[in-house]
């Protein structure tokens, strides 16, 4: 067997995962909260990598240094994107709060193709080349055939942007507030919890990491559409309901997993069949054991 | 003295179902009031009247404090909690998953003001006061006498404990009053009598109001200063313990009407 081959399959499967789990974390935290899929939840990704496009071309043009393009794009993607996650829930799913979930649910989807389509009128059905904001740094040339730079700064994001959201879910008053909103929303309300707050944090905080995946992707991949938000949403929704959705534990686990598949199928069978071994997962998944890997009674929400 | 708590007609409909009927009550500071009838009377939904869950069809509410009186119709719950009006329920609804020490720091925290950009870059403030948070609940807790389960999971503490949980998380959010929902029952007769030493003691250090839903008939009439006696959504009684007792009204209420009579 061919060791290196594997192990850089291992750690592609495991920037891959990582990079679902950012999105999949919006997914699961809203799903906790409101027990609503947020279908539109793709696109904050896709309008994030649209910001930092756009904000990294001016400034790139402007003559601006490296660092200091790749801050600042990251920070006014994960503005807008919040700013997005924000008036999303307040415009199509606060005012259905109280109706039948499907009502929600079609609202989300409604949302979704707005903004896509919005995009695409206000930008361009092409792909556009998307600037690398990371650099390959070159003191890590000697193992760069196994795991880029981009690879590592990705991992790196990643695996800080979730030790922040554990922190703040389980140390914080707003993080206990979201928890004891998801067990149960009236009583919290009835201890003074502000549930509209909470949501709308909850929804601010999922788009902010959904914005942050997008820029790392987009950035690695190196193009963008209108259209990147759709299969990388079905993905991370994949992952979550893989890990068990309303559980954060189970949207990395998840994310990682699936990651892990289309890695390990794609490197050994056919890159061909990517995302029919994901979807295929996600079938056998369902069948022996619905409620995903981490069941959802057993763990803990949000 | 003006009452804690003065409701004005209160009238709640459910579509065609008159579930409270013209109720008016009153709460005089650092009294312990009960609202007894039978099953169905409309008891639990005069309490989500007033913590805001339901909104009334007619009435009023109104909250005196420090001499502020205002009107509580129509506020959200967590609204009414801030104004100081904190509650139980009958069927026990403790955050399950959380220990016993966040369960009682989610009730302090209508009264924090760091918000969520305090919570991302824990500044000074936020930092000092989440210290304070913790705190205050550590003392809510030694005062309920649920110190030593601080960092069990709700689920795990014994019947008697997850009640006093939920008046310590109640506690914890400063009210003026405390609506308790049948806080005795399923409790053997030791828990219930440690159960009404607390409630009086409530009372009597933190100048609380209290006003309980309660069936068993021998905690209310050694607690309360006054009984309110509702049916079918109307009040029929109001007096203090003895009255109540020889109240004929009352006694038709929960016994029914004598054939022979």
């Amino acid at each position: 067997m061919d060791w290196e081959y594997f192990l850089e399959l291992l750690l592609g499967g495991l920037t891959r995962g990582s990079i679902y789990a950012l999105i999949a974390l919006g997914y699961t935290m809203v799903y906790g909260i409101i027990e609503l899929i947020n279908f539109a939840h793709g696109e904050i990704y896709m309008i994030g990598a649209f910001t930092a496009l756009i904000v990294a071309s001016v400034l790139n043009y402007a003559g601006m240094n490296h660092v200091a393009v790749a801050i600042l794009a990251m920070v006014a993607a994960i503005i807008y994107s919040c700013a997005y996650g924000f008036a999303i829930e307040k415009i199509a799913y606060k005012p259905l709060r109280n109706a039948p979930r499907l009502s929600a649910l079609i609202s989300a989807i409604g949302m979704s193709l707005f903004l896509q389509n919005y995009v695409l009128l206000a930008q361009t059905p092409d792909f556009l080349p998307f600037p690398s904001l990371i650099p390959d740094f070159d003191f890590w040339e000697p193992y760069a055939h196994i795991i880029s730079s981009q690879e590592i700064a990705i991992l790196a994001t990643t695996v800080s942007v979730m030790i922040l959201l554990t922190v703040m879910i389980k140390f914080t008053i707003i993080g206990k507030a979201m928890r004891a909103t998801a067990q149960d929303r009236i009583m919290a309300a009835l201890v003074g919890v502000d549930i509209n707050r909470v949501i709308s944090v909850t929804f601010v905080v999922g788009s902010a990491t959904a914005a942050i995946g997008g820029v790392l992707i987009a950035s690695h991949v190196g193009q963008i559409n209108f259209y990147i938000g759709f299969i990388a949403g079905i993905k991370a929704f994949v992952a979550a309901v893989l890990g068990g959705i309303g559980s954060i534990p189970g949207a990395v686990l998840g994310s990682l997993v699936l990651g892990w598949t289309e890695s390990f199928f794609t490197g050994y069978i056919s890159s061909d069949y990517e995302d029919v071994f994901a979807f295929l997962f996600l079938v056998l998944i369902l069948i022996f054991r619905p409620s995903g890997i981490l069941g959802r009674s057993e763990t803990q929400k949000v | 003295m003006e009452p804690v708590l003065e409701v004005n007609s209160l009238t709640m409909d459910f579509g065609g179902l008159r579930a409270i009927d013209q109720l008016n009550l009153r709460v005089m500071p650092s009294e312990i009031v009960a609202l007894i009838g039978p099953n169905g009377a409309g008891k639990t939904t005069f309490f989500n009247c007033i913590t805001g869950i339901y909104t009334p069809s007619a009435g009023d509410i109104f909250l005196s404090v420090n001499g502020r009186r205002e009107r509580l119709n129509g506020l959200k719950p967590n609204r009414v909690t801030q104004k100081g009006i904190a509650r139980t329920f009958q069927n026990i609804r403790l955050f399950q998953n959380m220990t016993v020490l966040e369960n009682v720091m989610i009730g302090r925290h209508c009264r924090t003001s760091s918000g969520i950009l305090g919570a991302i870059f824990r500044d000074r403030r936020t930092r000092l006061e989440e210290e304070k948070v913790v705190s205050d609940s550590y003392k809510i807790l030694e005062k309920i006498g649920l110190d030593r389960f601080v960092n069990e999971l709700a689920m795990n503490l014994p019947y008697g404990a997850q009640r006093r949980l939920e008046i310590a998380r109640a506690l914890a959010t400063e009210p003026f009053l405390l609506l308790l929902d049948e806080p005795a029952a399923g409790m053997n007769q030791k828990e219930t009598q440690e159960l009404d030493e607390l409630i009086v003691n409530i009372r009597d250090t933190e100048n609380i109001s209290i006003l309980l839903i309660e069936h068993d008939m021998k905690l209310v009439m050694r607690i309360s200063d006054r009984i309110y006696v509702v049916d079918y959504g109307k009040k029929i009684a109001r007096g203090n313990p003895l009255e109540i007792q020889r109240n004929p009204a009352v006694i038709k209420a929960y016994l029914g009407e004598d054939p022979d009579a």
